[in-house]
């Protein structure tokens, strides 16, 4: 299916204080794939996501998401195809009970209410929330919060779920279920992380970012394994293939893989 | 530590509106009529009665026994607002010390009356209203003033207010944590330090209204807030909107006070 592709053209953005923050960005990505984007703090990774729904416009380059070229007039049609996730869930619960905030895009979408509730349902069935429907956001642990976030944007049906940071602030039992969750979608899946074991985990491909340049892409089990790129990048190889040996003072002895 | 847990604890209120009783199953538009009806009449009173309004209390009586809402909680809340106003009568007595006559015999400084019906006066209506959100929820609340005519723009800043207020607390103590472990001893406590962490929170503030409205655009938003309807003014709602109603009327149009003191004294 043609319609769920990204693609990226020569995109360039800077932002008001002339910090330029994407030059020259090209890729595209089809129909079901998942792909991290990684890159050390500042490289551009949310900078690059804010130009999928059209809140930030390309000074340079063209965006296209399905078969619309992002523009002023296209942004609202292109933001019920993608579903954008940011970095902190306090920024993307801003209703006052989960319910409410589930619902807020199907209403929105101008659905009927009976067609609301179920999909407010389903979503939050899918990220196992059902029980927290009527709690006000503050009530909730910063893993259900989320994983409410992520309902509020599945609730929407979007093709292509795109997400920022999806772990930070997430303790491992939390972190570990997010991984599968996302793994369950079937999706077009865009996650920028420098949590670099979830993008192993879930992402197939990936992109490596570098001072609003793409320095890498490719498959992410190769990407995530060169351990000379990763560090040419500012990161580092994921914990999990990091054989870190303890020696008895309690010291430890990094042994990267060869 | 969030600033939640450790001021107010209004979150606990709110949790409160879980409960599932004759009061919380009401409409939430019926429990903001009678509260209002119980509140305007309340303060309708004059500057000197005490009396009339005792019999009142037995409006937040009876809710916080039929919804099951624990007595210390609301006046736990109520001591925490108190000192308001004590301040708006305190100096009632000082001002205001005409005699007033009680009965032949005992007089009281016309002051001392006044002070005491701010008190009382004050603790009706806070508490009523302390009970209208734990029975419903502040977001009820909302949506039921919403639907009541209140404009929504009004009612959408509520909302918004009571959503981030916990999350713009957190963040004003988080910069001021920071101030403190930055500046060592009576160093940085001026008034341009004071400013400063303002500024921050100013722009903290303006960032974080960016991206909420980023993602609110990210789920369709097109500038005006829509909602769903919900629940309907069923019997229950009439018989308590009536109970209230003839309840308030009979306490404001008798001396039940007086009444009931006549019997107790023959
Ligand atoms: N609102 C902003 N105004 C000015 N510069 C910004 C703003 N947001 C980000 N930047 C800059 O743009 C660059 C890319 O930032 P960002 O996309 O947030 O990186 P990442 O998400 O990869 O950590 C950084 O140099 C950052 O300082
Ligand atoms: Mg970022």
């Amino acid at each position: 299916m043609s319609h769920h592709i990204v693609e990226f053209r020569d995109v360039c953005f800077s932002y008001p204080d002339n910090t330029p923050a994407l030059d020259g960005i090209s890729f595209r990505i089809t129909h079901g794939e998942s792909v991290g984007i990684v890159g050390a703090n500042g490289a551009g990774k949310s900078t690059l996501l804010m130009h999928m729904n059209g809140y930030l416009l390309p000074s340079k380059g063209t965006v296209v998401i399905g078969d619309l070229e992002l523009n002023k007039k296209t942004s609202r049609d292109v933001r019920k195809k993608i579903g954008l996730i940011f970095q902190n869930p306090d920024d993307q619960l801003f209703m006052p009970t989960v319910f409410d905030d589930v619902a807020f895009g199907p209403i929105n979408l101008g659905l009927s209410e009976e067609k609301i509730r179920e999909r407010v349902d389903e979503a939050l069935r899918v990220v196992g929330c059902l029980p927290l429907k009527e709690k006000p956001p503050h009530h909730l642990s910063s893993g259900q919060k989320s994983a409410v976030a992520i309902a509020s944007v599945i609730a929407m049906q979007p093709d292509i779920l795109a997400m920022d940071e999806p772990a930070s602030n997430l303790d491992p039992k939390s972190r570990r279920q997010l991984i599968n969750l996302l793994k369950g979608f079937k999706h077009t899946k865009i996650i920028a992380s420098h949590d670099l074991d979830l993008i192993l985990e879930v992402c197939e491909r990936c992109m490596v970012i570098k001072e609003g340049r793409i320095a890498a892409d490719g498959f992410a089990e190769e990407i995530l394994l060169n351990k000379v790129l990763l560090e040419e990048n500012g990161l580092e190889l994921p914990l999990s293939r990091q054989n870190i040996i303890y020696t008895r003072k309690g010291q430890d002895e990094r042994v990267g893989k060869t | 530590m969030t600033f939640d847990k450790e001021y107010f604890n209004i979150g606990y209120l709110d949790r409160l509106s879980y409960g599932d009783t004759v009061i919380h199953r009401l409409d939430p538009r019926s429990k903001v009529i009678a509260t209002m009806i119980f509140v305007i009449t309340v303060i309708s009173y004059g500057k000197y009665q005490v009396i009339p309004l005792i019999p009142f209390l037995l409006f937040p009586v009876l809710l916080m026994t039929l919804s099951d809402t624990p007595v210390m909680l609301i006046v736990k809340k109520m001591l925490v607002v108190s000192p308001f106003a004590v301040f708006i009568g305190v100096f009632n007595p000082v001002f205001d010390n005409r005699a007033v006559a009680l009965s032949d015999t005992v007089y009281i400084s016309a002051g001392w009356l006044s002070f005491l019906s701010i008190l009382i006066k004050f603790a009706l209506t806070i508490s009523a209203a302390l009970l209208l959100i734990a029975t419903t929820s502040f977001p009820g609340v909302c949506n039921a003033l919403r639907r009541l005519g209140v404009p929504s723009l009004f009612t959408s800043q509520l909302l918004f207010l009571y959503r981030y207020i916990f999350v713009l607390m957190e963040e004003a103590m988080r910069i001021v944590r920071a101030k403190d472990l930055k500046s060592f001893g009576s160093r940085g406590t001026g008034v341009k330090v004071f400013a400063g962490l303002i500024g921050v929170l100013f722009i903290r503030t303006i960032e974080r209204a960016s991206r909420i409205y980023n993602a609110m655009l990210s789920r369709g938003f097109d500038g005006k807030m829509k909602t769903m309807k919900k629940s309907r003014l069923g019997v229950a709602d009439a018989a308590f909107l009536a109970a209230v109603l003839l309840m308030v009327y009979l306490f404001r149009a008798y001396d039940i006070a007086g009444f009931l003191g006549g019997i107790i004294k023959y």
